[in-house]
């Protein structure tokens, strides 16, 4: 068990790494970032003057180490080019917009997952089962954002029940929550589905059904508590969807999250942020799988051998 | 079927009778048919939409913009989906749209298809390091969400048709590498494989020849239901303004031009996504089917 | 040692020392075969499966030999190291006279020619996805084996010999039956022109009434071709009637060798005896002893963990003290009869 923990803690460094490298060539791959940050008439000494004092002129390795240990040791990302504030404080500031959308989104799907995946598990070919996958195979097929907009449409400018944009009361948290949910909703509900059949065919379930020697109530009990610790490891797999899907239900819904946040920075070219919201996301998702993981390993020994 | 008797009538499975599986079947065959119908209109609209769009779809009329679609009242029976805010019919843009659509789509699945089935080969079939270093990518791509990637790349690559196939095939080949390096592996020790080793055949005749027919079927499920997650994604970049640049006419360009206009033109934003869920849900239909057809097929071999 | 027979299609390789002796064509001295297990973070070795542990034996040119043990005796092993399908991990192989460890990828083309094989699941070992004249003609064409646009003709030479009928050779393989399958491998070996066949198991697969048909049809290709054969079984019976002589294995090591009728008549490891006890197959004279079915008893040793001295004294019913000490050698007992049991002699360790 050691081993498999260790294996995959290397791992989920690894990806960071990964990640933290590729966020930060971005910046390189464009432009010479001194041609970003100066004014266009710079003169060329200028320009030389301005990578000497930014550090710019080293070479390019120096400078990756550079940053790598400024974002780990101190979580400075550098300063917006917009907002002339900390990269880091804009995240930190919009972050927790963005957690309550997941949050909200995560308990909406499994309110319904759950007992969806599950009763269609027990009642396979049921009715509610065809439903369900029918829903589920919709749910693949539609765009986020599209969903989002009719939402807005319907619930938000012809009924007007719930407001269409900002986020100041809960109501404001309705329309975006169940956008996002739907998001994650098809394959939640499959997942719950299979691995609640997977429990229920395990054979001594089955054996005991058959000698008709369960009671009921233990029987829910069980299977319950097997099909809902896969819940979190489901979550954890899913956690990069969430976040993608954060982004585009922040946009449409002019949540003032992350999500927005990354959108208007990557089409404004402000790098540094874009840089700390790609590392703080990969951060999210590593650490996710990473304890999707471990609670996979803990519930099936067999995953540990690999 | 006979079911087993037990002591717990409410939690007993339904069991399926012969019925239920038959209709199950028959349902999945007529999905399986509507998809493909809906990709062949697909198709057919992608080749000939000048010949059956009722205007131009780039031709701009102030005069007539913001008009509403021919059902609704008001509404003007030539321009049957209404028309958006530069006057442009809104169902000749639609159909244009298409051409878009299944271009990106393909073409990125395509290059998807050629470095992620490579990688799988060379990493199932050579396994060792090679093998550990691809995973590895793979792993790291897999659980990012693409959007942040692929709007990254197009940042930096600047915004056009080419770049937005490129940013999509670039982070879309994980998932292929993923399933072909299993299926190579599966491959490898198979005696036929053995067998042409023992025929010293070159490495790359084998894995040409030999291994890479027999990963077909599975790649080109996959291959299906990715085009359809390519359309939406362009779509989606297109949304957040990365994409396809306006006036070309794809729909996420037109979705986010309508999301202007949600509060009275509603329509400008409804029906581009309806083509989108439409298009992506056929897709799906005829992968699914696909995937019920293929699944005997591997088990029979 | 005399000298090799020359072989023009394989060059003098200096490098190899000529180590064979007169007229053998494949000569096995001392083949070891082991696998790592490994398993920890750094994927360290802990331990090894012993498949194949110093094995010996050579064929001449036309023999048959028959290589009999049961499942996971690393019979199958040796086969693949026979083909450098696997490296082996000790010993040597020489075919022809070269070691085949030490030649130019050129001479592995060669050398590939020369030795083919014949496997054992008709369900595996022929592509699905290409037709039977391609799956047969395809060395043909890749080693320009036959002058360009001849191959078709030659494909359908093949599936004659091996009693098929030429028009099929458009079909895939999910058309035919086991027993087809297999003779399409066989046609597939032959393509090639081999000097010898190793038949890894070919009927284990099939049902008994075919058998004996693809048994037929490798002996009579034998004296047609001047085919040698390694016929790989686990059961006595398939081998009996085509070898010329049979290796016994048990465990990764060899436990008795002889020629076929000597075997039969005169078996002399306990284990051989076992197995024969299980062959319902009467042989001239053997009628007595098969009376008493002699079962071997306790369950099946671990490759990974093989018995100390000699591997099975675990299963023997007639084992002593010593077996469980001293792992005995092969000895010659008689003419071309090798034993490896303390009852027969190599007390000495």
């Amino acid at each position: 068990m050691r081993t498999f923990i260790i294996k995959q803690l290397l791992q989920a460094v690894g990806v960071c790494l990964v990640i933290s490298m590729i966020s930060f060539f971005l910046l390189f791959l464009n432009t010479d970032p001194a041609l970003l940050l100066l004014p266009p008439e710079a003169e060329v000494s200028d320009i030389a003057k301005f990578k000497k004092q930014m550090g710019l002129d080293r070479p390019v390795v120096v400078q990756y180490f550079d940053f790598l240990g400024k974002v780990v040791l101190q979580g400075d990302f550098g300063n917006s080019f917009l907002a002339k504030v900390p990269a880091a404080k804009l995240v930190r500031e919009r972050l927790p917009a963005t957690v309550e959308l997941a949050l909200a989104a995560l308990i909406l799907v499994n309110l319904v997952a759950l007992p969806v995946g599950i009763i269609s598990a027990i009642r396979r070919y049921s009715l509610l089962d065809n439903v369900a996958t029918f829903t589920a195979l919709l749910g693949q097929a539609m765009p986020l954002y599209w969903f989002g907009i009719m939402l807005i449409i319907v619930f938000g400018v012809w009924l007007r029940w719930f407001p269409i944009s900002g986020s100041d009361t809960w109501a404001h948290l309705v329309l975006p929550a169940i956008t996002l949910a739907s998001w994650i909703l098809p394959i939640n509900m499959r997942l719950v589905r299979s691995g609640m059949l997977d429990v229920l065919n395990q054979d001594y379930i089955r054996t005991a059904r058959a000698k008709g020697l369960v009671e009921r109530k233990v029987l829910i009990k069980h299977a319950f508590k097997n099909a809902a610790i896969p819940v979190i490891t489901i979550t954890g797999m899913q956690l990069g969807a969430l976040l993608g899907g954060a982004v585009v239900t922040e946009t449409v819904f002019a949540w003032p999250g992350l999500g927005r946040l990354a959108v208007d920075s990557i089409r404004m070219g402000d790098y540094p942020v874009v840089q700390a919201i790609v590392v703080v996301f990969a951060l999210f998702v590593v650490i996710g799988n990473f304890a999707a993981d471990i609670l996979a390993a803990l519930i099936d020994p067999r995953i540990r051998l690999e | 079927m006979a079911e087993i008797p037990t002591s717990n009538p409410e939690i007993d499975e339904a069991a399926p009778s012969v019925l239920s599986l038959v209709l199950r079947k028959m349902w999945h065959l007529r999905m399986g048919v509507l998809g493909a119908l809906l990709i062949f209109c697909l198709i057919f609209i992608a080749l000939f939409c000048p010949y059956v769009s009722p205007h131009d779809p780039f031709k701009q009329d102030i005069t007539k913009r913001l008009w509403k679609p021919a059902f609704m009242e008001g509404g003007k029976a030539e321009y049957l989906l209404g028309t958006d805010h530069l006057g442009r019919d809104l169902l000749t843009r639609i159909l244009y749209g298409t051409r878009i659509s299944l271009v990106v789509g393909l073409a990125a699945v395509i290059l998807m298809l050629t470095v992620g089935v490579t990688l799988g080969l060379v990493a199932g079939y050579f396994g060792g390091r090679a093998d550990a270093v691809i995973s590895f990518l793979v792993n790291c791509m897999m659980g990012f969400p693409f959007i942040l990637l692929a709007m990254s790349l197009v940042a930096v690559l600047g915004a056009s048709l080419q770049n937005i196939i490129i940013a999509l095939g670039l982070t879309g080949w994980p998932v292929f590498t993923r399933v072909t390096r299993i299926e190579t592996m599966k491959l490898r020790d198979r005696e036929f494989v053995l067998a042409a080793k023992s025929l010293a055949f070159s490495t790359r005749r084998i894995l040409v020849r030999h291994i890479l027919p027999n990963l077909l079927p599975a790649i080109l499920v996959l291959a299906t239901v990715e085009v359809a997650r390519a359309i939406i994604r362009e779509s989606l970049l297109s949304f957040l303004g990365l994409g396809i640049q306006p006036p070309t006419p794809s729909w996420g360009v037109m979705l986010a031009e309508g999301r202007d206009y949600m509060l009275l033109q509603w329509w400008l934003a409804a029906f581009p996504g309806m083509a989108i869920f439409m298009s992506a849900l056929g897709i799906n239909l005829l992968g699914d089917a696909l995937r019920d057809l293929v699944d005997p097929y591997l088990r029979k071999t | 040692m005399g000298p090799l027979i020359p072989d023009s299609r394989f060059p003098s390789h200096s490098t190899s020392a000529p180590a064979v002796g007169d007229g053998y064509l494949l000569e096995v001295q001392g083949l070891k075969k082991h696998f790592p297990i490994r398993k920890g973070l750094l994927g360290r070795t802990v331990g090894y499966v012993y498949a194949v542990d110093g094995v010996s034996f050579a064929i001449r040119r036309g023999e048959t030999l028959g290589l009999v043990g049961e499942s996971g005796c690393g019979k199958s092993t040796i086969g693949r190291c026979l083909l450098r399908l696997y490296e082996a991990t000790d010993g040597q192989i020489f075919f022809q006279g070269m070691d085949i460890s030490k030649l130019s990828p050129g001479e592995m083309i060669q050398f590939r020619t020369r030795i083919q094989m014949i496997f054992q699941d008709p369900y595996s070992s022929l592509n699905p996805r290409l037709r039977v004249r391609e799956i047969i003609g395809e060395s043909l064409r890749v080693h320009n084996l036959v002058p360009q646009g001849d191959w078709q003709d030659r494909v359908r030479e093949l599936l004659a010999e091996v009693g098929l009928q030429p028009d099929h050779m458009a079909r895939y393989p999910h058309e035919f039956s086991g027993g087809q399958r297999q003779r399409i491998g066989v046609a597939r070996s032959l393509a090639m022109n081999p000097d010898l066949i190793v038949a890894d198991e070919p009927v284990s697969a099939l049902d008994v009434s075919i058998q004996a048909q693809v048994i037929n049809l490798l002996d009579s290709l034998k004296d047609k071709h001047g085919l040698s054969y390694i016929v790989i079984a686990h059961d006595l019976a398939v081998v009996e009637h085509i070898s010329d002589r049979i290796a016994v294995m048990y465990l990764g090591k060899l436990v008795e060798t002889a020629r076929d009728r000597d075997l039969y008549l005169n078996p002399k490891h306990p284990y051989t005896e076992a197995l024969l006890s299980a062959v319902p197959i009467p042989a001239p004279g053997g009628r007595e002893r098969r009376k008493s079915r002699k079962l071997i008893q306790g369950d099946v040793a671990s490759p990974i963990n093989p018995p100390s001295g000699c591997r099975f004294h675990t299963r023997c019913l007639k084992t002593m003290e010593e077996c469980r000490r001293i792992d005995p050698p092969l000895i010659e007992i008689g003419p071309e009869h090798h034993v490896a049991c303390l009852l027969w002699g190599g007390g000495r360790s």
